[in-house]
């Protein structure tokens, strides 16, 4: 199928720092693709061409197979972005700002009061209805910025860090909201939060340095990380704290590579992580060990490769990452070390 | 045009939201209020010297000559020196705020977004000059003064106002900090006025440097004479800076 959003070797630079370079991924109608990467890796740059905003330094990207730089206006019409950092004026009521942005996007005169209307419903700004917008809180102001990304109804919704500044329930629903969303909209967000991409995304495009460093579902990616490291597997062992004792104890244990002490819980226990060579049977050692020491047993759980750890292992240094990438056997871990 | 209008309301909204817009039509006011009343108090004077010599010097007093032309002149060198204060916010304000992305990923062209800042201002500038209308009026009032070259002097203000507008959104346009953008313009503005004395010089430069005088045109107009020179001075000078800006803005795209 023909993607919606074709991004073709982008680069960008600002005078010399190179801050995007030979970006390509598409994103298919109808997905909800997530946008991952540390500080400075490009993100907000990155959707900054998408949404026209800024033409790329090389490159080009099409939106329903227009070229942006041909057609700005038509595509943007068919955009809906919220920026990092939500552009709000502070002086306008809730209200009167959305209809603005309604009006500003193209919606028929008679269709900007229903819009609004369901734009505040759907961000759940009923009650901040006929606040001024300088006045109201910062998790408000995100909501309102996602308002007016939706109000027009865009067939693609670019948003930079949706969720930033908002409550636990708010990102709850609004991620809920994404997921409805998903299917008759296409959705590309970026975020550094990870567990986020997995409730949310249907794909991760992860970049680092300005350069794709992977770009597949969360679910391969995580697989893939844990096949490179099976036969050196983790695991995590719940005891009594202090744990020096059963550290000790574990370090003994022939095939342990690695232990690492967690924080104390509020229970007064402790998980340690453990790195050890060897199949399933290495557990039985272990769980030995610690109870030959005389310390207490409380829980023993393999631990898997978290998403966590894919993001770690691809966007670290180059040493690392060529560590765990290459035996991860990650053929679209492309661009390292070039 | 729908869309220029759409942001031509937004900002006058704005604008009339913010205390600076009162304090510029307060200051306007007050100032131009001085000028009318020392104008006025002159005008007077020269009337009852005249009739104490028994209009022996044989001249009359003229409302139109000798008190609104010099009334208008002025009027032309106050809103030289107050709209800087009024172009100054337009679109720094939405660079420094970060609106200026919600706009250049709207669906609407740079020109448009230029356009619609120029029309709110142009707007605002209409209603600080139409504060003057009291005065004028009360001149009409007891007296008849030629409507014709009133209406002149006020069409020169308009297009004056234009051209001044459209440089400072061009200011406006190159800086994030407000303060900065009206010091430029003001500055700009200066130098433009300064040349009407340079080219009082004479010579061929001289009459180069009159030509761009922004005031100098203002005065076939407050004396109620309309002439295609002065008329496309001010819609070139205008049409020249508003397209500044608009690459400005385009430029802007690439900075990001
Ligand atoms: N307007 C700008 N001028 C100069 N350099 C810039 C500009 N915007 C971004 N950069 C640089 O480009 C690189 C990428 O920045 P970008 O904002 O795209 O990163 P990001 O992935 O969005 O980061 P974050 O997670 O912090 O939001 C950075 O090195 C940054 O310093
Ligand atoms: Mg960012």
């Amino acid at each position: 199928m023909q993607p919606l959003v074709q991004v073709d070797g982008v680069s960008k630079r600002y005078g010399k720092t190179l801050a995007v370079a030979d970006l390509s991924f598409g994103v298919a109608k109808g997905e909800v693709l997530g946008f991952l990467g540390p500080n400075g890796a490009g993100k907000t740059t990155t959707m900054r061409v998408i949404t026209g905003f800024m033409p790329p330094s090389e490159g080009r990207v099409l939106v329903g197979g227009l070229d942006i730089a041909e057609a700005p206006v038509e595509v943007r019409r068919r955009i809906g972005y919220l920026p990092e950092n939500p552009p709000l004026y502070p002086e306008m009521e809730v209200t009167a700002f959305l209809e603005f942005t309604a009006r500003l996007r193209g919606v028929p005169k008679g269709g900007i009061r229903p819009a609004v209307a369901r734009a505040i419903e759907r961000c759940a700004l009923g009650e901040a209805r006929k606040h001024i917008i300088g006045k109201l809180s910062r998790g408000y102001r995100q909501r309102v910025g996602l308002a007016q990304a939706l109000v027009h109804e865009p067939e693609l919704l670019v948003l930079d860090e949706p969720t930033a500044g908002l409550d636990p329930k708010q990102i709850h629903e609004t991620r809920k909201l994404i997921r409805t969303l998903a299917g008759e909209r296409t959705v590309v967000l970026s975020t550094h939060i990870l567990p986020e991409v997995a409730v949310t995304c249907d794909r991760v495009v992860i970049i680092a340095g300005g350069r794709l460093r992977a770009e597949d579902t969360p679910e391969s990616l995580v697989a893939r990380l844990g096949a490179a490291q099976r036969g050196r597997g983790t695991w995590e062992i719940e005891t009594e704290a202090p744990a020096d004792a059963a550290e000790a104890a574990l370090r003994a244990v022939p095939g342990v590579a690695r232990v690492e002490a967690g924080p104390e819980t509020v229970e007064r226990t402790q998980v340690l992580q453990v790195e050890a060579a060897g199949d399933r049977a290495v557990a039985t050692d272990l769980a030995r060990a610690l109870l030959e020491a005389g310390c207490p047993l409380y829980g023993l759980r393999r631990g898997g490769a978290s998403l966590e750890d894919v993001f770690l292992a691809l966007t670290t240094e180059e040493a690392e990452a060529n560590g765990t990438g290459d035996a991860a056997g990650t053929p679209e871990v492309a661009e390292e070390g070039s | 045009m729908r869309n220029a209008l759409t942001i031509a309301r937004r900002e006058i909204g704005a604008a009339l939201a913010s205390p600076v817009a009162y304090v510029l039509f307060g200051a306007f006011a007050f100032l131009y209020g001085y000028f009318f009343a020392d104008y006025l108090q002159s005008f007077v004077e020269a009337g009852m010297r005249m009739s104490q010599m028994g209009g022996f010097s044989g001249g009359t007093l003229n409302v139109n000559t000798d008190l609104l032309r010099w009334l208008m002149a002025s009027t032309a060198v106050l809103v030289l020196f107050l709209l800087p204060l009024l172009s100054m916010r337009t679109v720094s304000e939405e660079i420094r705020s970060g609106t200026m992305e919600l706009l250049l990923t709207a669906p609407i062209t740079d020109g448009q977004i230029v356009l619609g800042k120029f029309l709110a201002a142009f707007a605002l500038y209409g209603g600080m000059l139409a504060l003057t209308g009291l005065h004028v009026g009360v001149l009409f009032w007891f007296s008849q003064p030629e409507i014709a070259p009133v209406l002149a002097a006020y069409l020169g203000l308009l297009l004056l106002g234009a051209g001044l507008l459209a440089l400072g959104l061009f200011f406006s346009s190159l800086t994030r900090n407000q303060i900065v953008a009206g010091l430029l313009t003001f500055g700009a503005l200066l130098v433009l006025w300064l040349v009407e004395f340079a080219g009082a010089r004479g010579g061929e430069l001289g009459r180069v440097l009159a030509y761009l005088s922004v005031t100098g045109h203002m005065e076939g107009f407050a004396r109620g004479v309309i002439t295609t020179r002065d008329l496309v001075f001010y819609l070139s000078f205008a049409a020249f800076w508003l397209f500044l800006a608009r690459e400005s803005v385009r430029s802007r795209r690439w900075r990001g």
